[in-house]
């Protein structure tokens, strides 16, 4: 713990929103505005804050009540932690702003009931984030992905359909089982090394059975969480059937947590001993991923399942890190373009589910065939879709074109051209799909005259996340230099960048 | 065979057996007991490890550790437990089935 400070906002970031959380419980209605405005606003700064201490200091090690390993539980802050923690101040400020309408508006009744609920499972979604984001300890990842599944699920259910409760009892008893994976692999960790804080763990590692047991049930428990093709099944019931509000949160920022973890789990303990053709299968299954999501997208006949089933291909993008970090020239490149992907994917998806929102309430459905000329309803939420897809399709000048970009060229670079090949296609597909919504949506209206006004409250935060994924691309230099503090990256440049 | 083999073995089965019913079975109360099973393997695993012959820490007697992380994790698995009974009866009462859409036939406790 090098700054007070730094410590400080730490502990804030995870605790503010853990008080709210019951505080929203609690007080209901008499503190939604300080849960809609304030609060975002505050965590902006204290990320911020966290930023700031970052570049002046290095990364901070916390242990938490002044405990030390391996008793206390540390927390580990660093480039990618901060960038995790900052996207998700961007999209919950952006939710948080969107929801009180789309609830008021919302076509069935009890929508009081639901907003009840809404904001202390979104807190309490927001701190198990924050804490899954900063923690260093393999156990209290295990808590914090619990409390991650948990929190969604519910928040699922809250659409009030029976194919929501059932998307939600089949993501739950999924994500129940994973986690079970995820906890016996830390139980054989903790056999074979007699403690769970990562850093310690890190240097210590064997190639022995064992461990790669444990290694395998703790990343395969990760990658039910994250969808990963054969195991994407549960997500686009599960995120297509949620409020708007709450599919954004989920494909942004819940499916990005599980990934990260692997990501941390990965880079920071298993890659010197897990055997080559291990990276090799996982960027099988993200190319797998990329090319069945975009099929299954093409065929959607819904605008939320299509945006769903996009999730799943975008998905596929981030594992082909794997494979191509296994290269040493490139794997630096290849992870802050993975990283740079996967938060302007955040950014865009969140500004998709968001604007997909607004549309289906205008149009009270969302079946593709009955949006037909919606885009002159709703001009500013489609020009959301459009600037967010441009992302995810990948065209410049965007986040999502930077992330593909570095991807490529570390394709190229180290002679594994079929991955960059995957990652062209899965643009073409991206774009296919993206375009087939957008002709129908744009096509010449039967009756013209059902323009509404623009909802500002609806319509606002997912264009400013459509801008936000594409003027990633602008900082992107900035974005990489935060991410390399304190990055897990010996090889193929120096680790640590001064700032 | 030490106590320890024997515990970790068996806590290693309970799994295994859970695992198995879990994919197995498509009734949602028959898959949440599975998961039940697969937790207590997890925790006597757990439990076995803390076991003074092969406490990790170099400390004598009983690892405390593990015996912290089953206490969390009786905790987590019974709230989720609980979330996954509301969810199943609220299921049940909507659609008078058991089991979830794909998963098979809806007549109670139809194995496969």
């Amino acid at each position: 713990m090098n700054t007070p400070f730094a410590g400080l906002w730490a502990v804030l970031l995870v605790g503010l929103p853990l008080l709210l959380a019951v505080g929203a419980y609690v007080a209901g209605r008499r503190i939604r505005p300080i849960l809609v405005w304030i609060v975002p606003l505050v965590m902006a700064g204290m990320v911020t804050g966290l930023i700031h201490g970052l570049i002046d200091q290095g990364p901070l090690h916390y242990e938490i009540g002044g405990w030390t390993p391996p008793l206390g539980i540390t927390w580990h802050i660093d480039g990618l932690a901060t960038a995790m923690l900052a996207v998700t101040v961007l999209v919950m400020g952006a939710v948080c702003a969107y929801a009180p309408s789309y609830f008021a508006g919302s076509i069935k009744t009890a929508s009081a009931e639901k907003t009840k609920l809404f904001w202390p499972l979104t807190y309490l979604l927001w701190a198990a984030l924050n804490a899954l984001f900063l923690s260093a300890d393999v156990f209290n990842l295990y808590v914090t992905l619990e409390l991650l599944t948990l929190g969604s699920v519910v928040l699922i259910v809250l659409a009030g359909t029976t194919d929501s409760v059932a998307a939600a009892l089949r993501y739950l008893v999924l994500g129940l089982m994973a986690s079970l994976f995820y906890l016996m692999g830390v139980a054989l960790l903790y056999a074979s090394y007699g403690t769970l804080d990562m850093a310690t763990l890190g240097g210590q590692l064997q190639q022995d059975p064992l461990t790669w047991t444990a290694a395998s049930l703790m990343i395969v428990g990760l990658l039910i969480k994250t969808a990963l093709f054969p195991m994407h099944f549960w997500l686009p019931p599960a995120h297509a059937g949620a409020p708007a509000p709450v599919s954004a949160l989920l494909s942004a920022l819940v499916v990005k947590a599980s990934f990260y973890l692997v990501l941390r789990l990965w880079f920071d303990l298993f890659r010197p001993v897990a055997p080559a053709p291990a990276a090799q299968f996982l960027g099988a299954l993200g190319a797998c991923a990329v090319l069945w999501g975009a099929i299954q997208a093409l065929r959607a006949d819904r605008l939320k399942t299509l945006i769903a089933y996009s999730t799943v291909a975008q998905l596929g993008y981030l594992f082909l890190l794997f494979p191509l970090s296994s290269a040493p020239a490139v794997a630096k490149t290849a992870w802050l373009g993975v990283i740079l992907f996967a938060l302007s994917h955040a950014l865009a998806k969140a500004a998709m589910f968001l604007a997909a929102g607004r549309i289906q309430q205008l149009a009270h459905e969302d079946r593709l065939d009955r949006l037909t000329g919606i885009g002159q309803c709703a001009p500013l939420a489609l020009s959301a879709t459009a600037l967010a897809g441009v992302s995810l399709i990948g065209l410049p000048p965007t986040g999502g074109f930077a992330g593909k970009w570095m991807l490529l060229v570390a394709g190229v670079e180290s002679g594994q051209w079929w991955w960059a090949l995957v990652v062209v296609m899965g643009g073409l597909l991206t774009a296919g799909y993206l375009f087939r919504f957008w002709a129908i949506a744009i096509a010449a209206s039967e009756h013209p005259s059902q323009r509404a006004p623009v909802n500002w409250r609806m319509e606002l935060p997912p264009f400013m996340l459509g801008v936000a994924a594409v003027l990633i691309v602008f900082l992107a230099t900035h974005v990489a230099q935060l991410l390399e503090i304190g990055a897990a990256f010996p090889i193929g440049g120096s680790g640590e960048v001064a700032p | 065979m030490t106590l320890f083999t024997l515990y970790a073995i068996g806590g290693v089965g309970l799994f295994a057996m859970g695992l198995f019913s879990f994919v197995a079975v498509a009734h949602l109360l028959r898959k949440i007991l599975a998961l039940n099973v697969m937790g207590a393997g997890v925790f006597m695993v757990l439990i076995a490890i803390a076991h003074p012959e092969r406490a990790a820490t170099q400390a004598t007697g009983v690892d405390p550790v593990p015996h912290a992380l089953v206490l969390t994790g009786i905790v987590v698995a019974v709230s989720a437990t609980a979330l996954a009974l509301a969810l199943t009866c609220r299921y049940h009462a909507e659609t008078g089935r058991a089991t979830l859409p794909e998963d098979g036939p809806g007549n109670e406790g139809s194995g496969r």
